[in-house]
């Protein structure tokens, strides 16, 4: 397959644009990253997502796929001869599922809310919910991979892309906050897991470095008063 | 009963329980439904869906599956005759993405519109039109969203309607009409003539009895 016919629109601070680039290289399949300027959206980005206007996009044979872990299921169904991100059993299936809806729609918020803050008090609170997310998470880790190495088992899985792809995020939350939030002493599972999944073949490329990201935080946390949506 | 234990966990008034009931059908599962008293949670429900605490759940030989969308793949996966998802993996993104957008965007914001007031409920109101223009561009006069057959779009926006029709006329507010959305109006006409969505829906007189009780309570 020619590189051009599979292309990622993103920009290399976004965590949901790790994600669909963490299938592809999993896959082993060559792709083009089309980096957007920041600030502003490249006509291409508006034609291929005209609902949302964001990235990522995934562009395969010039059509457009678009929400991250949709377009993960898509990578996973289309190059099925690589290693499967999703379970075969129905039921593990439903749990990945589950996990990853559930760090996209409960957890994150939190965790964005504490790298990019609005003001001191919701800050507390967000603290909260992001440990108590950790914990949750915590012990889905044995129930996901079985005790194994990754939420995917022996296999970086699609849980393991949607939770990883937070990390530098994370990170960045625990340098502006000046504390750990991915503790051995609370977590210890997730933390071997994180340091696992960082020096994954198919993540070390793609992930960016914490300092570029802090870097990148505080020029966010400077331009806007209240954080970008 | 046969080999195969399946249980569904449901409040009646709940639109992502019908999604739930409608995917069932359309598979020809047999299933017991239990409805839960949303203010006074049984036990089973408090266990099976520790995370989130809410209806739907469905329990397949004792194992429990949590959040309508992850359940109706569930279905799909599990159950192979009637698929409710394209085979198409190009299509089957489609269906995800349009799934996601009436879950995600379509029916909060929907909610908020009858849940708020005033200034509150402009705004609300804004931002629900805006999102069920996004969806009535996408409809075409085709009968069903993915083909020939009903799926998982035709099924969360038939609801999704259903449930408007009825809360916006408790609440006064006009929401979709013939004239603003002819095509999403037009489908829920077919919805009511196909069978399985018919005969899952709640009377709607009851329905809006229901809102009309609930409108004063918070949440």
């Amino acid at each position: 397959m020619a590189k051009t016919d599979v292309k990622v629109l993103g920009a290399w601070p976004s965590s949901f644009v790790l994600r669909p680039r963490i299938a592809l290289n999993l896959k082993s399949v060559e792709y083009e990253f089309l980096e957007e300027d920041f600030g502003s959206k490249s006509p291409l980005l508006l034609q291929s997502n005209p609902v949302y206007k964001k990235m990522p996009v995934l562009i395969h044979l010039d059509k457009p796929i678009c929400e991250s872990l949709i377009i993960v299921q898509y990578i996973d169904e289309v190059w099925a001869s690589g290693p499967s991100l999703l379970p075969s059993d129905p039921y593990d299936q439903a749990l990945a599922r589950f996990w990853a809806a559930y760090i996209d729609d409960k957890w994150f918020p939190s965790v964005r809310g504490i790298a990019l803050p609005q003001g001191e008090e919701a800050e507390a609170e967000l603290m909260v919910q992001v440990f108590e997310g950790l914990a949750l998470l915590e012990d889905a880790f044995d129930k996901c991979g079985q005790g194994k190495a990754f939420f995917g088992g022996d296999k970086v899985g699609y849980v393991d892309i949607a939770l990883g792809s937070f990390l530098g995020l994370l990170r960045v939350a625990e340098k502006m906050n000046n504390v750990k939030l991915l503790d051995e002493a609370k977590t210890p599972k997730l933390v071997g897991w994180a340091e696992r999944f960082c020096s994954h073949d198919a993540v070390k490329e793609v992930m960016p470095e914490t300092d570029k990201l802090v870097e990148f935080a505080k020029m966010l946390r400077a331009r806007f008063k209240a954080p970008a949506s | 009963m046969a080999h195969e234990e399946v249980k569904l966990f449901g409040m009646w008034s709940s639109p992502f329980v019908r999604i739930v009931e409608v995917a069932l059908k359309i598979k020809g599962v047999q299933y017991e439904y239990i409805e839960e008293d949303l203010q006074n949670k049984s036990s089973l429900l408090l266990k099976y869906n520790p995370v989130y605490k809410k209806v739907p759940v469905l329990l397949h030989n004792g194992k429990p599956i949590a959040e309508s969308l992850v359940i109706v793949e569930y279905i799909d996966e599990t159950w192979k005759d009637n698929p409710i998802l394209p085979q198409d993996s190009f299509e089957r993104a489609q269906a995800r993405f349009w799934a996601k957008l009436i879950d995600d965007k379509c029916m909060p914001s929907l909610w908020r519109v009858f849940r708020s007031k005033d200034n509150e409920q402009e705004k609300a109101t804004e931002e629900a039109l805006e999102n069920l223009k996004i969806l009535e561009n996408e409809l075409t006069d085709k009968r069903f969203f993915g083909g020939e057959t009903i799926g998982l779009v035709d099924i969360a926006a038939k609801i999704t309607v259903y449930w408007v029709q009825v809360a916006q006329e408790v609440a006064g507010v006009g929401i979709i009409s013939s004239q603003n959305f002819p095509v999403l109006f037009k489908w829920i006409d077919d919805l009511l003539s196909c069978n399985v969505l018919k005969e899952t829906m709640p009377p709607k007189d009851k329905l809006a009895a229901f809102f009309r009780t609930h409108s004063k309570a918070s949440k």
